[in-house]
């Protein structure tokens, strides 16, 4: 019978690089700049990782892809290096493979790293590449955008919002991680931007203008992974440990069935709902101290929200525009500015979320603190709501 | 005398419409001639629309409400082929769903080729007998014109499809007689975009006026009809004035004369003549005798008689129709970018390989050309794709083929992607939901934002998906437009 990955696993070490327009280091700087961060925070050297996942997305416009880029980048000898990939989720599934070879009995230590670097690309946002060879003859070419802008549409059919209501919705989602991102020196974007001007900036996909978008930029992070009883060996006293972690995947049936009306994603509900069991969370409203979302853009957070089962469904316009997901808030979300202030390096960025949530629980986060977190979540969505990845994550304090 | 004839019509012209001040002014600084003859407004192929979908539109309008496994036949009659070496006709075929016991052919190289092809269908339908009459012809073009020509204000771009058969022909075939000339009055190489003219007087004088004339006279000499007799003469010419001088001297009266659509479509090259064949038989009643000529190089003239059975024919898409649903538009350069002669700088995200595996494209032609989904055999879910387990109940059970080319369709949710590179921005995609219950990802075109939300209806129209310049390849795909 599955126990689960609950306090199997704990968190000793991690790195996070300054997220940006990275024009002076390759993807190779990025890992290093990490990977020696977490190296000193762990407190052990390199030869005792006994293997490592390293999660990369566009292999085209990044470093190529197997697992080779890390280990020569880490000068990870001999070491097996694996490497990831599933779409935005990829940095939570390094984290994953590390998280489950410790918790086998594997290997003592374990490297979760992701990294991306995007800025090389010569233009903003993601590249769109080939879905295979049926998909290309059949999907539209479309950017990530347009695949989420159109969850704005399934949630004003459904909910009769009016297409006002939703957009300042969405704005005072992007309005509030902006005001977070300020106060994070590791952000890509840190200016706070008025509703105003998030209101009525250039439209990119239809309703989502510009500051509807995250980011993009390029961005490391990773985390040195032990059993919680080696940690306690090595003297740790306060420890984070995984309290669950979980990926739920599209297999056909809201692009292809007329079963899901486009105003939510189904596979976070699906991940979200095994993580908290996983985790013992029956409440999460009340229980999860604070959330890092996958806000690639504003409508996915206002959806994630209902997904997450934190705000009702219908609920998430009224939850965001009362405040409840503020850094003063009830439930904290995107307490470092989010996808939308650190941009979207893909590989990094569900362990660039679990970064937020270790130092918060070790009350590290400095003038971003919170009082007294007990569980943090971090969730990623890839591809787009129709077809999709879903991870949830939840890290907390040693029982 | 043999029964064969017309036994259907359809006729299709891009919505896209040109306003000719628009053309003539923006060559004003250069060309102020232009605008003399610069009055109403011209057809044009939005990015993804060629010949072959012009086609596909016309000949599925032209099939629809009908039976098409008897058709034994069909031809693709066009100066602007897609490709030179891959035969169009076998393109349109799949995408209209035709069976594969079918004989196809290319008719190309003059502005003749849709009456020529017309005329093999009727004299080998007659020839093989009643059972075997059963054809079809498709006849399109879409000409690039130098920009500043008098040929890019002429110039327009359409399609027509004709149904030649024994059963109940709307129009019976009487005759015909047909002529070649070393008459050049213009031309265009292999490879090049343009054509190249002679001065328009000449052409009238020497060519219109003298080699029509003679082969309509043996037609009606050999038919035993009068001139005076025709009710509907179709002579496709842009020359001003060369219709009716032909069929003054003929002795047609002159009410007879179709109209060219000059003034909302223009020229459309080889599909012309049928283009007007087709408005006649949309405008005539029983037992009225119809002319058609085409011209090139020499000269086809057919004789038709139209039936009674042509009062109760409906055709789904009438020129009238096709003519009347015109979006007009005064950017000039749009005609430009969607017909080649302007570059515009789409930035890197243009840089997309857009290569096709032949492979996959053959095993998915089901899925992707007749846009055929797939119904579980277990739980009779239709689905698209067809992949190998069914996406509700899981099994692997086979799949029957289900069309969804004209199944009812609606918004399920859509966006307006301005990021992506689309050579028409901004480019409309989302969930379509097809009554059936199958449901794709589609792009969606010929969009009004102002009249366009979930739940609009939809219908589906053959166009091509992506351009691949590394390989001077193009691929095609179902998208859904706004039903009409």
């Amino acid at each position: 019978m599955a126990t689960g990955i609950k306090d199997k696993v704990a968190i000793i070490g991690m790195g996070c690089t300054k997220f940006g327009e990275r024009w002076d280091c390759g993807t190779e700087h990025l890992l290093n700049e990490a990977f020696q961060e977490a190296l000193l925070d762990a407190g052990v050297t390199k030869d005792q990782i006994g293997a490592a996942w390293y999660g990369s997305a566009i292999d085209r416009v990044n470093v190529g892809n197997s697992g080779l880029p890390a280990s020569t980048a880490l000068r990870l000898h001999g070491v097996p290096v694996t490497r990831v990939e599933n779409m935005c989720a990829t940095g939570t599934e390094a984290l994953r493979g590390a998280a489950y070879a410790v918790a086998a009995g594997a290997v003592d230590f374990a490297l979760a790293i992701g990294a991306e670097k995007l800025k090389d690309t010569g233009y903003g946002g993601l590249p769109v590449s080939s879905r295979g060879t049926l998909n290309d003859l059949i999907l539209p070419f479309a950017t990530a955008p347009s695949g989420f802008a159109q969850l704005a549409a399934g949630y004003r059919a459904r909910y009769g919002v009016s297409r006002e209501d939703l957009k300042r919705a969405m704005a005072r989602v992007s309005w509030k991680s902006h005001q977070n991102g300020a106060k994070n020196p590791k952000a890509h974007l840190r200016k706070p931007v008025e509703m105003e001007t998030i209101l009525n900036a250039p439209l990119v996909a239809e309703p989502l203008g510009v500051y509807d978008c995250c980011g993009v930029s390029d961005g490391a992070a990773c985390a040195i992974l032990t059993t919680p009883d080696i940690a306690r060996g090595l003297g740790k006293k306060d420890l984070v440990t995984i309290k669950a972690l979980q990926v739920a995947l599209s297999a056909g049936r809201e692009m292809s069935t007329s079963d899901w009306d486009g105003s939510y994603v189904r596979n976070t509900r699906i991940a979200a709902k095994r993580a908290y069991e996983e985790a013992g969370i029956t409440d999460p409203r009340r229980q999860i101290s604070m959330m890092e979302v996958h806000d690639c853009f504003s409508i996915t957070e206002l959806v994630t929200m209902e997904d997450l089962f934190i705000s009702a469904d219908g609920g998430a316009v009224r939850d965001i525009m009362d405040g409840f997901y503020d850094a003063d808030g009830a439930v904290p979300c995107q307490i470092d500015g989010g996808l939308k202030c650190f941009g979207h390096p893909i590989g990094a960025s569900g362990l660039r979320m679990c970064y937020e949530n270790y130092l918060q629980l070790l009350g590290r986060a400095g003038a971003r603190q919170l009082a007294n977190p007990v569980y943090g979540l971090s969730h990623n969505l890839g591809g787009v709501p129709y077809n999709c990845v879903s991870s949830v994550a939840i890290m907390g304090r040693a029982a | 005398m043999s029964d064969i004839g017309i036994t259907g019509y359809a006729a299709y012209v891009p919505r896209l419409r040109m306003d000719r001040a628009a053309i003539a002014a923006a060559h004003a600084w250069a060309l102020p001639g232009l605008k003399s003859a610069a009055k109403g407004e011209r057809s044009f192929c939005s990015w993804d629309e060629d010949t072959i979908t012009m086609s596909v539109a016309a000949l599925r309008a032209c099939l629809r409400g009908s039976a098409s496994g008897s058709l034994r036949s069909l031809s693709f009659a066009s100066t602007t082929p897609v490709f030179a070496d891959l035969q169009n006709a076998s393109m349109v075929a799949a995408a209209a769903g035709l069976g594969a016991e079918l004989s196809t052919l290319d008719a190309s190289g003059s502005l003749r080729a849709g009456t020529s092809a017309l005329l093999r269908a009727l004299e080998g339908g007659a020839a093989a007998g009643s059972s075997m009459a059963d054809s079809a012809i498709v006849a399109a073009d879409a000409r690039r014109a130098k920009p500043g020509s008098v040929q890019e204000l002429h110039y327009g771009a359409g399609a027509v499809a004709l149904r030649v058969g024994s059963a109940a022909p709307i129009a019976r075939y009487l005759g015909s007689a047909s002529s070649v000339s070393a008459f050049v009055d213009h031309f265009r190489s292999e490879g090049e975009a343009y054509d190249y003219q002679w001065e328009e007087r000449w052409i009238r004088d020497e060519g219109y006026l003298k080699i029509v004339p003679a082969a309509v006279q043996r037609l009606l000499k050999s038919a035993g009809v009068e001139a005076a007799s025709i009710d509907h003469f179709c002579l496709s010419a842009t020359i001003g004035g060369v219709a009716a001088a032909v069929a003054k001297q003929l002795g047609i009266k002159p009410e007879a004369l179709v109209d060219n659509f000059a003034a909302r479509c223009g020229d459309t090259g080889a599909a012309h003549p049928l283009l007007m064949f087709a408005a006649a038989l949309e405008r005539a009643t029983p037992g009225q005798k119809i002319l058609v000529t085409g011209f090139g190089a020499g000269c086809d003239a057919l004789l038709f008689e139209t039936t009674a059975a042509i009062s109760a024919y409906r055709s789904a898409s009438p020129p009238s129709t096709a003519l009347a649903r015109g979006l007009t538009d005064g950017n000039y350069t749009k005609l430009l970018s969607f017909s080649g002669e302007l570059q515009l700088d789409w930035g890197m995200r243009a840089e997309c390989d857009m290569k096709t595996a032949l492979t996959q494209l053959y095993r998915a032609r089901e899925q992707v050309v007749a846009f055929m989904a797939g119904k579980c055999s277990h739980c009779g879910t239709v689905q698209f794709p067809r992949l190998a387990a069914c996406v509700k109940c899981d099994s692997t059970a086979p799949m029957s083929a289900e069309p969804l080319a004209d199944a009812p369709a609606k918004v399920a949710t859509f966006t307006a992607d301005w990021l992506m590179y689309y050579p028409a921005p901004p480019l409309y995609v989302g969930l379509v939901q097809f009554d059936n219950g199958a449901r794709l990802v589609m792009e969606m075109v010929e969009v009004d934002p102002e009249r366009f939300d979930v739940g609009t209806p939809l219908r589906m129209v053959y166009r091509v998906k992506d351009r691949d310049p590394l390989r001077h390849h193009q691929r095609y795909f179902w998208k859904a437009a706004p039903a009409l």
